[in-house]
């Protein structure tokens, strides 16, 4: 290779490198967890993925592909918070909803079910490696920031869960996707604790770390959420 | 100067790639054995029947049989793995431009139609089983169908299948997946490409060995000649 061949590539390279990291910017392909050293790959995914699928719909299955029995990844929380809502049969259990919203609002599962309701038969796919197909009813989440009034400008939706100190967020984007649900029931019943009950995110875009259970607070935000867990923060892989 | 034994392209991308496949088998191993269980069709897990399981200790809750859980390291692994494929991916990018415009693969791997009759190819293993050194220039035909089976075979099945397991992806493009019955056939086959591509590098450092290893070595790094070796 010449020697001005290489120059010119390198250089070339460099500019190239500038501009996309601006263009990443500019149109938010950068994920939280965007930068060290596992960076680039996470962000050439992320970006790659909010490039290519957009508003793809996640597969969905026909009924006789339901798992049976459905699958349950560990048990119930055994906070006693957690214990007293499961006696009362989750009467009291209360989402808030706040943060970059026009009417901060708190909602109980019973006003979920008043709002327009989805149901969809999707895969779950645990990054263990282990998967199973369950049809989900819940409330849109898009429906639920349409009624909080969610700001333009919010670019992350935090979702808090009753399990101590547990986590997670995604994009504006995958929030507002039709298949993002508010799931309360599953398989034709309610959600059952050991899947979350009452109340979970369900994003079938995205392995099963990002389907939180238990939630119990979302907060619309557009503040890059510090990362929690080790595992890349969006979970399409 | 006399030609080199291999282009600097293609040493620099057969290092990337050894690199890059290293560290995608070493934390593939490690995500594997989170779940040491394997399905067929769309889903798959604990609760219900599978095609074989590996009979090794998992680093998660799995029973096993094993009374002991291995160290859990898929943190790390799970980035260093999809950050490796897309070395891998870009490598193999450059390579194979480079490889169609120079007229790489067909001058040197893909084996010449004479080549492939049941005398030849008879007459080729012949000769490798009683480890007699390959006559005339290039390849042999055992190498070439070899070579081009991992580079136009294994690698593309190995990003595919990789690719099958991403539901952001599948949503976009639901044949990737379905072509396959599922995501778990897609880990599967991800699976058993990976120990076709284990074996490979096996036989390829073993002959590397047989016929010179600090020769074929220096051909691959430094790219002294065949003539000056």
């Amino acid at each position: 290779m010449k020697r001005r061949t290489l120059v010119t590539t390198g250089v070339a390279g460099a500019a190239g490198l500038v501009a996309a990291e601006q263009l990443a910017e500019q149109y938010d392909l950068v994920p939280p967890d965007g930068s060290g050293i596992y960076g680039p790959g996470t962000t050439l995914t992320y970006a790659a993925h909010r490039l290519l699928t957009r508003n793809a719909l996640a597969r969905e299955f026909p009924r006789s592909e339901i798992s049976r029995p459905p699958h349950q990844n560990g048990k119930p929380p055994k906070e006693e918070a957690y214990v007293k809502h499961v006696e009362a049969g989750f009467a009291d259990w209360r989402v808030q909803v706040d943060g970059m919203v026009a009417r901060p609002t708190t909602l109980s599962v019973a006003d979920l079910r008043r709002y327009p309701s989805r149901s969809q038969i999707t895969h779950l796919a645990c990054e263990e490696g282990w998967s199973y197909i369950a049809e989900w009813t819940g409330a849109p989440l898009s429906e639920v920031l349409n009624l909080v009034g969610a700001r333009t400008g919010a670019k992350f939706v935090v979702f808090h869960t009753i399990q101590n100190g547990w986590w997670g967020s995604i994009d504006i984007d995958e929030a507002r996707h039709p298949q993002t649900l508010l799931a309360y029931g599953m398989n034709g019943g309610e959600l059952p604790p050991g899947h979350g009950g009452p109340l979970r995110l369900r994003v079938p875009r995205q392995l099963g770390y990002r389907s939180l259970k238990y939630v119990n607070r979302i907060t619309v935000t557009d503040r890059a959420p510090e990362g929690r867990s080790e595992y890349s923060w969006y979970a399409g892989i | 100067m006399a030609e080199p034994r291999h282009r600097v392209l293609v040493r620099v991308t057969h290092w990337l790639t050894a690199l890059s496949f290293l560290a995608l088998l070493v934390t593939g191993v490690e995500i594997l054995i989170s779940h040491p269980r394997f399905y067929w069709g769309e889903a798959g897990n604990a609760s219900g029947p599978y095609l074989f399981k590996l009979p090794i200790p998992a680093s998660r809750g799995l029973e096993t049989g094993y009374s002991f859980v291995l160290p859990d390291q898929n943190g790390w692994s799970r980035n260093l793995h999809f950050q490796a494929a897309w070395l891998v991916a870009f490598t193999a990018l450059v390579y194979g431009i480079s490889g169609l415009r120079r007229g790489h693969f067909r001058r040197n791997l893909l084996p010449a139609r004479s080549d492939l009759s049941w005398r030849a190819m008879s007459a080729s293993w012949k000769a490798h089983l009683r480890f007699e050194p390959s006559s005339g220039e290039g390849y042999n035909v055992l190498q070439r169908l070899a070579y081009a089976g991992v580079v136009f075979g294994l690698f593309p099945l190995m990003i595919w299948t990789g690719l099958a397991m991403a539901p952001g992806f599948t949503a976009a493009f639901p044949l990737t997946v379905t072509a396959f019955g599922g995501q778990q056939s897609a880990r599967t086959i991800h699976f058993f490409a990976t120990l076709a591509l284990v074996l490979f590098v096996v036989v390829h450092v073993a002959m590397v060995w047989v016929t010179g290893f600090r020769a074929g070595l220096r051909g691959m790094t430094i790219g002294q000649s065949k003539e000056s070796l």
